[in-house]
């Protein structure tokens, strides 16, 4: 109660710097919360390509039907094989016609089908990855009827370096805000302490404890944080919708992505000012 | 209660401002410590509500030991020990019941009680009437007051009084002096840095302690009645 009433007071003394405080904290959490959209939207978009992780191995047009039984018999005794679909150089052209609606004109006035037979290979759980892959790839070079072999490998290894510098680049960007963010609290909890130093004094000598005379700047910065996170919230969700309009659509995060944001908001302002209190109580 | 065994302060460069002081003060007793300016009042003061720890030495009170408590204990010792200062320090802005109240609500007295005992406390020091004034409009006697009524919101067993008369006219000091009285009768011991020679001579009953450049130089307990008083 009397630590609510303080920490309230504290923050009408000084709105602007709270104020300042609490764009600091939403600024480094926005940051964060940028990347936590990003890297959401990468996984989602790996998980979904690891689901068709498969090897493509185009045949030739003369590869003979004996040829190639052979090698799916060979092929699906390995583990790492769950399926093997054959692709006949009709359906490939069928498949291009339905997704590539525009160019539908050309298929027609086309004479001969200039697309090759293929197999699609796909992976069993477990094994939908870069190494697994390229072995199956190095596999299926070997036969003579294969004219070449393709797979995802490139896109997926880009995915995750792409998730690596993001990560980096939050790491670095972020921290330097919440650094200047506990600065920034904790010259609002000085002021504040320097506005109470009478009041605490008098607690001091009468015997207040110092657990309750700390609480007021601890609730103070919890009250920052929490209003950094809730803005870095709205900041975060804002710009996600404008990119969703405009650019292209992004997934938005699980609003317990949210929730943790804001909580550890409030918690960052709990530390920078715990850290200032203990500063600075005893200059008073 | 109060006892010092030994107790050296040093402030760094300055020199000493305590040398070897020892003393006792018992449960219930009241004790006037005086000397020029300088001699260590404040310092044995601040040493016994442990605002400041000896350089070497013990301080001990109500079973707190300077050598024990730790920083983070210190509270539990300021509810046994009332100060009061020279300088009063109230807080300004507010009314004279509101600062008791303060130290009531900060060291957990409940809501409900709050207000009945700042009113008890208030009239146990003859304030009743002027409780809703604000301090600055309060005399300096008034003042004291009010700062002893804050130093009793715990029920301390002792009471730390560093000059309390010191800005107050010989009319308010006596009334001050008075009230100390009664507080000492109904058994908390009170110990009271002063140099007003006139007051301690005042009361020749009451124990007097002398210090002078840090070091005990007279305990009226200790020492034969001063000759001139003996001869006559
Ligand atoms: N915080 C401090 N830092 C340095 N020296 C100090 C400090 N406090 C007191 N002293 C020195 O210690 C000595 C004793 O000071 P103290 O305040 O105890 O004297 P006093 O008897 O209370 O004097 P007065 O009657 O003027 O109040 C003095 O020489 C003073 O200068
Ligand atoms: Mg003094």
């Amino acid at each position: 109660m009397h630590a609510m009433r303080e920490a309230m007071a504290a923050v009408r003394r000084a709105p602007l710097l709270t104020a300042l405080s609490a764009a600091m904290v939403a600024l480094a959490l926005y940051v964060v919360g940028l990347f936590a959209v990003v890297t959401f939207n990468l996984h989602e978009a790996l998980s979904r390509v690891e689901e068709r992780v498969q090897v493509v191995a185009y045949m030739r047009d003369d590869a003979r039907d004996a040829e190639i039984d052979l090698a799916r018999e060979d092929l699906m005794e390995m583990e790492e094989v769950e399926s093997i679909h054959h692709v006949s150089k009709d359906e490939a052209l069928r498949v291009a016609r339905e997704d590539l609606p525009e160019f539908e004109d050309l298929f027609a006035a086309m004479e001969v089908n200039p697309l090759p037979a293929s197999l699609e290979i796909g992976l069993a759980p477990g094994f939908r990855t870069p190494d697994v892959t390229a072995r199956i790839a190095d596999r299926l070079s070997i036969y003579p009827f294969i004219e070449d072999v393709r797979y995802g490998e490139e896109w997926v290894d880009r995915l995750h370096l792409l998730q690596r510098i993001g990560a980096l680049a939050t790491t670095i960007l972020g921290g330097a805000f919440a650094v200047v963010a506990a600065l920034i609290i904790g010259t609002a909890i000085r002021i504040a302490i320097f506005a109470r130093r009478e009041e605490i004094h008098v607690m001091r000598l009468v015997g207040a404890t110092n657990g309750f005379i700390r609480r007021p700047f601890l609730l103070e910065g919890a009250l920052t944080g929490l209003m950094g996170g809730i803005l870095a919230s709205v900041l975060v969700f804002v710009s996600h919708a404008l990119v969703s309009r405009a650019v292209f659509r992004l997934d938005w995060i699980p609003w317990e992505w949210v929730l943790l944001g804001i909580a550890s908001g409030a918690f960052f302002g709990v530390l920078a000012s715990a850290f200032a209190v203990r500063r600075y109580l005893r200059e008073v | 209660m109060i006892k010092l065994t030994e107790v050296t302060k040093d402030y760094s460069r300055r020199g000493r401002a305590l040398d070897g002081v020892s003393l006792h003060v018992r449960k219930g007793e009241f004790v006037f410590l005086t000397g020029h300016s300088g001699s260590g009042k404040s310092t044995t003061l601040r040493l016994i509500h442990m605002a400041d720890r000896p350089t070497s030495g013990e301080v001990r009170v109500c079973g707190f030991s300077s050598e024990l408590t730790s920083d983070r204990e210190i509270w539990k010792l300021r509810r046994k020990v009332g100060c009061v200062f020279q300088d009063f320090r109230l807080l300004p802005g507010r009314t004279a019941r509101e600062n008791v109240e303060f130290a009531l609500e900060v060291t957990g007295s409940s809501r409900t009680e709050i207000l009945p005992r700042a009113n008890r406390l208030l009239a146990q020091v003859g304030l009743s009437a002027k409780g809703g004034a604000f301090v600055e409009e309060l005399s300096g006697g008034e003042q004291q007051r009010v700062a002893i009524a804050r130093a009793l919101v715990n029920d301390p067993p002792v009471l730390l009084a560093d000059e309390p008369t010191g800005n107050l006219d010989e009319r308010a000091s006596r009334g001050i002096l008075e009230l100390f009285r009664e507080l000492n009768a109904s058994g908390m011991a009170i110990l009271m840095a002063t140099h007003d020679l006139e007051m301690i001579r005042a009361y020749p009953k009451i124990r007097t302690l002398e210090l002078s450049e840090g070091r005990l130089v007279f305990d009226s307990a200790a020492a034969p009645a001063p000759a001139g008083r003996s001869g006559g």
